[in-house]
């Protein structure tokens, strides 16, 4: 289908790391049923590195393509630079989606980021607030 | 494989609709409306494919009108009768919450231009009465449009008993028939219609041509200012291969239109059979009052793009309800009406058959959808929480 980029469309048919981290050090869900997508992100974090990412997506074709570069672009990165990581980033790094799923790529920023703060209040690392914005930025899920 | 199981969307065109079609592109490509031989011989053929189309609908010549599909014609009919009731200070309209959005977007307009809509209420099993119908009609009431079949569901309204009752309160009575036509039998004099649309494509025929029949004596609201076309009703060139097209088709259904739907209903039900064991699944709309070719479904856990894609994979070509298919942040309005939870909602899953379909098509759509839906479920935290007990299933 022409509606996705190639690279959309192999995240989506090949997934990478589909699954659950039954011990995760950082465990973050955003999104809501009701709007159609929700994603789940488990965190492996030793040494203040991601060692292990694993999610869950319920969703269209660029949810589940959106987690699945998300999971990529974090693996065995340090917990700063997994901070850093955009809804652009994952975008750009799908070679683009269409203007109306780009809320997808925003899903995925925000369920790194919540697992992340997940992460912060079990250890009691202390963080900025504002880092962490709400999961309704996109108004998606505004009905 | 591939299978098109999507002919609620459009169908594929046959061969004695193509065929009709050619003589008109290539040798009696004149303009109706024209003196000269060529003109002429192109106006003979349109007088022949309305006679025949009014035929397949039981109603006069005159009472059929060529439009561009079956949203143009939903928009003709109801403005008429919605201006016609204007004049006799009559400014309230009553239809269904499920109907296409030809007629809902129509609706809505009119409503700024200060009608009052009534959209009764759906039962869950996709069917409205004729009571609901009566109970809603007022003094001030001008049209009722109430759908032959549902698009999405397939679920077949008491049609003539809403045109009975209709008539008898002296309210006109419009049906959109874009689904029905071809596939159900219609006879406009019998089932008290006033008014109803249909649209070629869905019966075989090419897309962009449809028609409106209009019962004598409604005067239409021209859309479209131009020519005399039509009887003054409608300007524009008739589009004249097309409208040949349209009535190859429909004549050619028409005749087939008992022995075609025990084919497809036969499949539709071995289908609604197979799917009906994936666990926590719901058939959307009534299993008997059904169009022969629609299967609709429910699946918890998961959501209808990512179903559609990987079933496109597999050769399998559906459709689906779900928000992200239909452009907006809700899912369909059709499911929604029938009272389906937009989480359910968004894991829909159309599939419409035709004569066309081999049991052994849809064995394998059986075995397909299976394994996409255990597969997206796989993944899928939503289905985590419904298989683990955190959160309760709504469906069995």
């Amino acid at each position: 289908m022409a509606l996705y980029s190639d690279k959309v469309m192999d995240h989506f048919r090949n997934p990478r790391n589909v699954g659950v981290i039954e011990d995760a050090d950082g465990v973050g869900e955003v999104g809501n049923a009701k709007c159609g997508d929700i994603m789940k992100i488990y965190l492996k974090i030793d040494d203040d590195t991601i060692t292990d990412v694993k999610f869950e997506t319920f969703g269209c074709g660029s949810a589940i393509a959106s987690s699945s570069m998300a999971t990529e672009l974090i693996k065995g990165k340090p917990v700063s630079e997994a901070m850093e990581l955009t809804n652009k980033a994952v975008a750009e790094a799908l070679d683009g989606l269409p203007a109306h799923k780009l809320h997808c790529s925003v899903l995925a920023e925000e369920a790194i980021k919540a697992a992340l703060k997940d992460y912060y209040d079990k250890n009691g690392i202390a963080y900025d607030e504002s880092q962490f914005p709400d999961c309704a930025s996109c108004g998606h899920c505004d009905v | 494989m591939t299978i098109y199981a999507d002919n609620a969307a459009t169908t594929k065109m046959s061969r004695t609709a193509i065929d009709a079609m050619l003589p008109y592109m290539e040798e009696i490509y004149g303009n109706p409306s024209s003196l000269h031989s060529v003109g002429q011989r192109a106006n003979e053929a349109l007088a022949d494919a309305r006679k025949r189309i009014a035929a397949c609908l039981g109603c006069e010549t005159r009472e059929i009108i060529f439009t561009s599909g079956g949203s143009e014609a939903d928009n003709h009919a109801i403005t008429s009768a919605a201006y016609l009731g204007e004049k006799q200070g009559k400014k309230h309209i009553i239809s269904t919450a499920f109907e296409h959005h030809a007629v809902l977007h129509t609706l809505k307009r009119l409503e700024k231009e200060g009608f009052e809509i009534t959209l009764l209420d759906v039962h869950e099993n996709g069917l409205i009465t004729a009571k609901q119908v009566s109970d809603a009609i007022r003094p001030d009431t001008c049209l009722v449009t109430v759908m032959y079949a549902n698009n999405e569901i397939g679920t077949i309204q008491p049609i003539e008993e809403i045109g009975a009752v209709c008539r008898e309160r002296g309210v006109l009575f419009h049906t959109d028939a874009v689904q029905a036509a071809g596939h159900l039998h219609i006879d406009v004099k019998a089932q008290n219609i006033d008014m109803l649309s249909l649209s070629a494509h869905k019966f075989h025929g090419p897309k962009g041509i449809g028609a409106l029949y209009a019962k004598r004596g409604i005067r239409l609201t021209n859309l479209i200012e131009g020519g005399a076309q039509e009887q003054g009703r409608r300007a524009g060139t008739e589009n004249i291969p097309a409208i040949m097209g349209m009535a190859a088709a429909l004549e050619e259904a028409c005749a087939h239109i008992d022995e075609n739907a025990a084919k497809v209903s036969a499949l539709r039900d071995r289908l609604i059979a197979g799917l009906a064991e994936i666990p926590h699944g719901i058939l959307n709309g009534d299993a008997v009052h059904r169009l022969p070719g629609n299967v609709n479904f429910c699946f918890e856990g998961i959501e209808g793009e990512s179903l559609l894609l990987l079933l496109d994979d597999k050769g399998v070509y559906a459709s689906s309800g779900s928000a992200c298919t239909s452009g907006s942040l809700d899912p369909s309005h059709v499911l929604l009406a029938i009272g389906r939870p937009h989480e359910i909602a968004h894991g829909s899953l159309r599939l419409t058959l035709s004569e066309e379909t081999t049991a052994e098509e849809v064995d394998y759509v059986i075995q397909a959808v299976r394994n996409v839906v255990e597969y997206l479920r796989g993944m899928s935290p939503v289905w985590r929480d419904l298989a683990s007990g955190k959160q309760q299933f709504v469906t069995k």
